[in-house]
């Protein structure tokens, strides 16, 4: 059968009368396959998109645009849309309405409701097991394929890039030219392989690797390019813990995170409801194959990292890339707006990072709102309770991960140890449904984003993997969470 | 959604020295269900501009400047860092702002303000530390030269080919895209998507 096929990302074969080109890498791969247009001086490459995410709030303008010059979604069938940044994640109440924050938040839905059914795109509305976080979900239902180009109206699409594929974010113009063409007008960024070496010991996390990776590039130090993970240490990570990874390369300013597809990724895609079935999955998984990148294919930047001696992390700052092992202590400023960043963080240079107060622990969102985080946090938290004074949120990052949760009794772990267990959202990571993290009170947040107020107004950060966040939740400090969890245990 | 169209523009600069303003410094996301592009100026920058009980701050730069003459904002390095979101431009030129200058601008933010009438302008750090230094400074941006003037200093900026044809005419590239649909066509047909 493969003798037959090719598949568009096959190295020239050995002794072809093809012309010679050069070894490409992973990125340059999925890039040539999805030019419609070569980009000149004069204009950007025409880019195809295969997969298009939407939610309710980077929406609502750009089908306002298309109605108002009468087009119709181009590729209904290559667009999915879910409910996940406006919405409530507390069930509906007496009266049987959701608590919406807002009318305006409530009308924000109902008008992606309207938009979705007017253009025949599917949507996972309220009770939908396809409803979530639209980088948690997207993957579980199979919509993401390996060498796929992928977008959404969001900044953490990178997290797609878990699987091979090329996935960024965007505005919501170029969300109403997708909508209307499905393609992009794209420059090619430049490409950066981060190569990690060793690997992770047993009580630290992708999310670890993703603030020691951030924190050596700094906060814009991937500005205009595109990331390769690759080496060891990516090889060995599972699936959920590539999307953490990936998920967080837009915090160093990266456009995209990516990492070669293997058996870790076919394992994982094979049976979910977009995946092809049977032959035609084999077959696929033999093309995904041929994505890796070449020996000899050139980056624009090589980064070197070993991560056998990381340790959990966390931030003392109001950028994701001001983090330091949690063993340690906060720096001293390099620079005025690292003191500013301290003094609003309440941390003082010098100070150990553990045994910081904190009064807010939030577990879940598209960086960490998966089972495997979920699971890690109960682990924490078995026959133990969140602290007196300490207020900690679960919230799963999907509805197939809540049923398989509550399946596996984590919500009663987690109701048990004085948490709150809620309904799929973005919840406390963005603050925009009425989760919040009151003023000046401090935040440990498997999330992706420590800046002034992202929280809520005059909300205080701390950027950590799940299980540092749980073990902050029964310390009421921030700590290790080594000393919680099994010796031995592996995400 | 086509703006007005942008040749040059001489104007005061306000200066924001903090690096890394983020987008949700410039629109908190709970601004952020509104189903309109209109109106975000009130909101841009809130929580600089605003406390808790919603009274202006007195040491808001932004409360005090007149914004009909201040239409160049100055950022630390590393502007518009964070989400997607293209409320913040929106916000930025609604408050009145044409032209964001910085050491380094986010890629998605960089590319959100071209479509929608604002000029991210990236220059060396040595103008940038001039510009940084004298708030409200008046100096010229020309799109049609890519200069940026003031006093005797004259600094090229790099912009785009394409987003510069559209910003000058004041038109948006969905049109272009939307005249390209038989190459997306032939595209599906080859590779059968």
């Amino acid at each position: 059968m493969r003798a037959n096929r090719r598949s568009p990302y096959s190295p020239k074969t050995v002794g072809s009368a093809e012309p010679e080109i050069a070894p490409r890498s992973l990125f340059d791969k999925v890039w040539d396959a999805h030019v419609v247009e070569p980009e000149t001086e004069d204009r950007p490459a025409l880019l195809y998109i295969d997969l298009h995410l939407v939610h309710e709030v980077t929406s609502p303008q750009a089908f306002s645009e298309l109605d108002a010059r009468g087009i119709k979604v181009r590729r209904p069938d290559k667009t999915f849309a879910t409910l996940d940044h406006s919405t409530p994640t507390l069930p509906p109440g007496a009266d049987g309405e959701r608590p919406y924050v807002t009318d305006q938040a409530k009308t924000q839905v109902d008008t992606l409701r309207i938009n979705t059914a007017a253009h025949g795109i599917e949507l996972a509305d309220w009770g939908s097991e396809a409803r979530g976080v639209v980088h948690v979900t997207g993957p579980e239902q199979g919509l993401t394929r390996p060498g796929m180009t992928v977008v959404c109206g969001d900044s953490h699409t990178s997290t797609h890039g878990a699987f091979g594929a090329l996935a960024f974010g965007i505005g919501t113009t170029e969300v109403g030219h997708v909508l209307a063409t499905q393609s992009l007008l794209q420059r090619k960024p430049k490409s950066m392989r981060v190569w990690i070496d060793g690997g992770l010991a047993p009580g630290v996390f992708a999310k670890d690797l993703a603030l020691a990776v951030i924190a050596q590039l700094g906060i814009g130090g991937a500005t205009g390019y595109v990331i390769e993970y690759a080496g060891p240490a990516v090889r060995s990570l599972s699936m959920e813990a590539r999307m953490t990874l990936c998920n967080m390369s837009i915090e160093c300013g990266a456009r995209a995170g990516m990492i070669a597809p293997d058996g870790t990724t076919f394992a994982w895609l094979k049976g979910r409801r977009f995946m092809p079935k049977d032959d035609g999955f084999r077959n696929a998984c033999e093309d995904w194959a041929d994505l890796a990148t070449e020996e000899g294919a050139a980056f624009d930047r090589e980064v070197k990292l070993y991560a056998t001696a990381l340790t959990p992390m966390a931030t003392w700052g109001t950028t994701p890339d001001a983090a330091a092992p949690i063993c340690g202590t906060a720096p001293t400023p390099a620079d005025e707006s690292e003191a500013k960043a301290q003094r609003y963080m309440g941390i003082e240079a010098g100070q150990p990072m553990m045994g910081q107060p904190i009064d807010v622990v939030f577990v879940g969102s598209c960086t960490n709102g998966r089972l495997s985080d979920l699971r890690v946090a109960a682990a924490v938290l078995r026959n133990r309770k969140v602290a007196p004074g300490v207020r900690m949120l679960v919230v799963p990052g999907s509805e197939a991960v809540r049923r398989q949760a509550e399946e596996e009794g984590l919500d009663e772990m987690f109701i048990a140890a004085g948490a709150e267990w809620r309904l799929p959202g973005c919840s406390m990571c963005i603050a925009m449904n009425g989760d919040m993290v009151g003023p000046g009170q401090r935040a440990v947040s498997t999330s992706n984003r420590n800046f002034e107020g992202r929280q809520g107004p005059g909300a205080r950060t701390i950027l950590a993997s799940p299980a540092t966040a749980a073990a902050a939740a029964v310390a009421g400090v921030l700590t290790d969470p080594r000393i919680y969890l099994e010796a031995g245990y592996v995400g | 959604m086509s703006a007005e169209p942008f040749v040059t523009l001489t104007s005061r600069t306000v200066v924001l020295p903090d690096a890394n303003i983020d987008t949700d410094q410039i629109i908190p996301a709970r601004f952020l269900t509104t189903t309109t592009r209109e109106g975000l100026g009130k909101v841009a920058f809130h929580d600089w501009r605003y406390d808790a009980t919603g009274a202006q701050k007195p040491d808001g730069i932004l409360n005090t400047i007149d914004a009909a003459s201040h239409r160049v904002l100055v950022g630390g390095e590393n502007f518009g860092c964070g989400s997607s979101r293209e409320h913040a431009p929106w916000a930025i030129h609604d408050f009145g702002f044409r032209v964001v200058i910085s050491s380094r601008i986010a890629d998605i933010f960089r590319s959100n303000a071209l479509k929608n009438g604002v000029l991210p302008v990236v220059v060396d750090a040595e103008t940038h530390a001039q510009l940084m230094e004298q708030p409200g400074r008046e100096i010229t941006v020309d799109l049609s030269t890519c200069e940026l003037r003031f006093g005797n200093h004259v600094t090229k900026f790099e912009v785009d080919p394409f987003a510069r044809a559209c910003l000058i005419e004041g038109v948006d590239s969905l049109g272009y895209l939307l005249n390209r649909t038989a190459a997306v066509e032939a595209f599906e047909t080859r590779t059968a998507a």
